[in-house]
């Protein structure tokens, strides 16, 4: 059944029917066409999380928010946690490119196994988002509709803002409520859209580990191909891409 | 890893298998898995066509009461009473209800009727069988979509029979009125039961346009070349493209107002106070849900345009015995249409203080859809022209089609400029417009399409004389209920307001408030008269008896009168030629069927 012989015995012409145009099932074009269809959805909470943005006198400082590492408190640690994050993530589209190719091979020990490691990978992101969350909601107070109260002191939302800038530090000083007005903005974004992004890792974390049963049990040796690990391993890496976006709109800019 | 150097592919790419799996589908299936759970894609368009068709009465109706409060404000109805209890209390609509039913009427006609109603059912029945499919590519996934489709449609339906009534803040849902449960009756547990019906819709359009789109790729039979297709497919390829790709910025929408409604959150609400109290809202803008929604509703009217566009299309060049004018034109067209859809949305939005620069490229984006709009009128008129043409029900409803189309397209000119728009913003102006041109326009191309295919759903023909008084009532009706509101919203008189006596500018127009009234209510019931026709022939319909009715040209015809689950008895047939070749078959007959190879010497199209 290999698409060789059956494509050689159509017509030369790609898009003259009888056969896919891009030699692709359509499960795979579904899946095309679904994260396209995703990319939009994200597209459209980082387009408006941009322009809330833009419109704001001051905003709330990555560097200064996010400088906590796990059992390292009270160290000023910028970015250290997310960079690891982020590498954790994309290692896991690396382990998840090894099980796709894997699966070009049939070795379905290889996929086995490196499938386990792209959700010990994804498990593992999903963890430390867990603690973000925790210590942004716990020690920092800022969670879905805090930092509305205009009778809210100062100091619970300076620690937010880079005070070394001049206009900042004398934007907070003039009009705090500017300031707080952006910090309840900022965390409204940042725990919808890392939440909306969590949601999707979950379920392909779900997916990877539907896959690996069907691998370890031979559904798909049976089958005869893996096509069904690199369609949730195209979604895997879509998810990964749009991470890196997620990451420079709220980490990096 | 002794296998190494064994490069498997994926499945099998080229859809033989479909054959193959085609023969043992003949066994007698049980009724639920052969008309509830069917994943039969013919039987799925049958199930869209008739909630949408009970869709269609229940909005219609709606329309029907708040045009007789619109109409006879000082008289009460007490048959109102009998339908709507306690919200039309001694037979007069209280206001509250009055804008839950125009919410509703915008949200059932728009989303239910015409985007599940009309592409649900036309891209499951026309697309697998015009291509030369067994099916669509995942049927379950088709089935899946139905289903979602059917629980969005009971949870808004729900939404009518709660206590303080459905949502009421018009069918774009804006905050402030959609994102404070206490704004108004309807933003409470109506409103949240909008919200999740409108959450499953887009899952319930996603799995079907994801389908439309790869079976349109994948599953074309052997021949049928992209230019090969008819244009029902290509307009309702694009359609489903829009729908891909402008739903999911609903949908990011509509997860930003829930935030806001129930998690404290100011995506869209910034200072606003109640009763002198300041609410906890800083921040938000309500702007920003315009341009997340409108980012879907534009394209979304063009999800409601283009299946109607493609079936009049088939339909004009079917009954016209002429091959259609211009088909590369149509097909460019459709893209242009398509790219532009997502360039205009902020022609909505001109009043909400946008810059006039801004405005004036949206301006500029909305007017050029102008272009290839004008070139499908042209060519359907000219693909008439010294036709040979049968001027049955279905050929009527596609003529009506392009009347409407004109008429409508022309004033959406004046409301895509933004200087005239300021002043007929949120008037009848604009009531008239997207009424007669997404609205009956829209229909009249669901209606051709329903006369033409239906000897193809259910191997019976529709009453003629009831289709014929069904198509002249509807058109002059239309049209006597959407000309005068032009007048009245050049004077002025907005949109969604409950009573026009209290004012004395519009004081003057409730003669012609009247005539309109009694005109939508006399076209209600010339819509049951269809409904009749319907179902009546769907049992005792005068049989069709050759496998070619009309004498197409498409595959769809080459299928046995009631074809079974896989379409075609034998092999799926090949493709020679395109599908308008209306000319002298050399035989005395007036066309030559899409199967039929190239003649010695003719040359392809």
């Amino acid at each position: 059944m290999s698409q060789a012989t059956a494509t050689t015995a159509q017509e030369p012409n790609l898009w003259g029917g009888g056969r896919s145009p891009f030699n692709v099932s359509y499960g795979k074009m579904m899946m095309w066409f679904f994260l396209l269809s995703d990319a939009l959805t994200f597209g459209a909470f980082l387009i408006s999380y941009g322009t809330t943005r833009f419109f704001s006198a001051v905003w709330p400082d990555a560097n200064t928010v996010f400088k906590s590492f796990p059992f390292l408190e009270g160290h000023n640690l910028p970015l250290v946690f997310v960079s690891l994050m982020t590498f954790i993530l994309i290692m896991s589209s690396v382990t998840m490119v090894l099980a796709v190719h894997a699966g070009h091979y049939g070795d379905k020990k290889s996929v086995a196994t490196w499938l386990l490691w792209t959700i010990i990978g994804g498990i593992a992101f999903l963890g430390c988002q867990a603690w973000e969350w925790t210590h942004l909601a716990g020690e920092c107070g800022g969670l879905w509709g805090t930092f509305t109260n205009v009778n809210t002191p100062v100091h619970e939302y300076q620690q937010f803002f880079n005070m070394e800038n001049k206009e900042v530090a004398n934007m907070l000083h003039t009009q705090p409520l500017v300031a707080m007005q952006s910090t309840h903005n900022f965390f409204n974004y940042f725990f919808t859209i890392t939440g909306f992004h969590g949601g999707h890792v979950t379920s392909g974390v779900i997916f990877n580990i539907l896959m690996l049963v069907n691998t370890v049990n031979g559904t798909y040796e049976r089958r005869g191909h893996y096509e069904m690990v690199e369609k949730i391993g195209l979604y895997w890496h879509f998810v990964d891409l749009v991470w890196v976006f997620v990451f420079t709109c709220f980490y990096l800019l | 890893m002794n296998n190494a150097g064994i490069i498997i592919e994926g499945p099998n790419v080229a859809h033989s298998a479909g054959a193959e799996h085609h023969g043992h589908e003949h066994h007698e299936q049980h009724f639920i898995w052969k008309y509830i759970f069917s994943q039969d894609h013919k039987m799925i368009s049958k199930q869209f066509l008739v909630t949408g068709m009970i869709w269609a009465v229940i909005g219609a109706l709606m329309s029907v009461f708040f045009r007789l409060q619109l109409g006879f404000p000082d008289s009460t109805f007490p048959i109102m009473e009998k339908f709507l209890g306690d919200w039309a209390k001694g037979g007069k609509l209280t206001p509250e209800f009055y804008y839950a039913l125009v919410t509703m009427h915008g949200t059932i006609l728009v989303f239910f009727v015409l985007t599940a109603g009309l592409s649900g059912t036309f891209a499951n029945l026309l697309i697998p069988i015009q291509i030369g499919a067994r099916d669509m590519a995942s049927p379950f996934m088709n089935m899946l979509s139905y289903w979602f489709f059917f629980a969005s449609s009971i949870i808004m339906l729900v939404s009518l029979f709660v206590e303080t009534g459905p949502a009421s803040g018009g069918w774009t849902t804006y905050p402030p009125l959609s994102a404070l449960k206490e704004a108004s009756l309807g933003s409470g547990l109506g409103m949240d039961l909008w919200l999740l019906s409108m959450a499953l819709f887009v899952v319930s359009s996603l799995l079907g346009g994801l389908n439309y789109i790869s079976t349109i790729l994948n599953m074309r039979t052997k021949g049928m070349t992209m230019t090969r297709m008819p244009l029902t497919i290509w307009a309702l390829f694009f359609t489903a493209v829009l729908g891909v790709l402008s739903f999911p910025v609903l949908f990011s929408g509509v997860v930003l107002l829930i935030f806001d409604r129930n998690f404290g959150t100011s995506f869209y609400l910034s200072e606003i106070f109640i009763g002198g109290k300041a609410l906890p809202h800083i921040g938000g803008s309500a702007i920003l849900y315009q341009h997340l929604f409108w980012f879907l509703g534009h394209p979304e009217v063009y999800i409601i345009m283009l299946p109607g566009m493609g079936m009049a299309s088939e339909v004009l060049s079917t009954h016209s015995r002429k091959p259609i004018f211009g088909y590369f034109a149509m097909i460019i067209s459709l893209i242009g249409i398509t790219l532009l859809a997502f360039l205009v949305w902020a022609h909505h939005m001109f009043v909400t203080g946008m810059s006039p620069f801004l405005g004036s490229i949206f301006v500029l984006l909305t007017l050029l859809i102008a272009v290839p709009s004008a070139v499908k009128v042209f060519n359907w008129l000219t693909t008439m022209w010294r036709g040979n043409i049968r001027f049955n029900p279905p050929m009527l409803f596609a003529i009506g089609f392009v009347s409407l189309f004109i008429s409508g397209g022309l004033t959406g000119l004046f409301l895509g400029n933004s200087a005239i728009d300021i002043h007929l913003h949120d008037t009848y102006f604009v009531v008239a417009h997207f009424h007669i041109v997404m609205g009956v326009s829209a229909f009249f191309g669901m209606f051709a399409g329903i006369y033409h295919w239906f000897p193809k759903m259910f191997g019976r023909f529709m009453n003629n004389t009831l289709g014929y008084i069904h198509f002249f009532i509807t058109l002059v009706g239309a049209y006597l209920i959407f000309w005068p509101m032009h007048y009245e919203g050049i004077a002025g008189m907005p949109r969604r307001y409950y009573d026009f006596s209290a004012w004395e500018t519009f004081k003057h127009f409730q003669d012609i408030n009247a005539f309109i009234s009694i005109i939508a209510t006399i076209v209600f019931f010339a819509q049951l008269l269809f409904v009749v026709n319907f179902f009546a022939s769907m049992f005792r319909g005068r049989k069709v008896t050759t496998m070619n009715p009309w004498g197409s040209t498409t595959l769809e015809w080459t299928t046995p009168i009631n074809p079974g689950h896989g379409n075609w008895e034998g092999d799926i047939p090949d493709v020679y030629r395109w599908p308008y070749d209306y000319k002298d078959d050399g035989n005395g007959g007036d066309f030559i069927s899409q199967t039929t190879p190239l003649r010695p010497g003719e040359e392809s199209h």
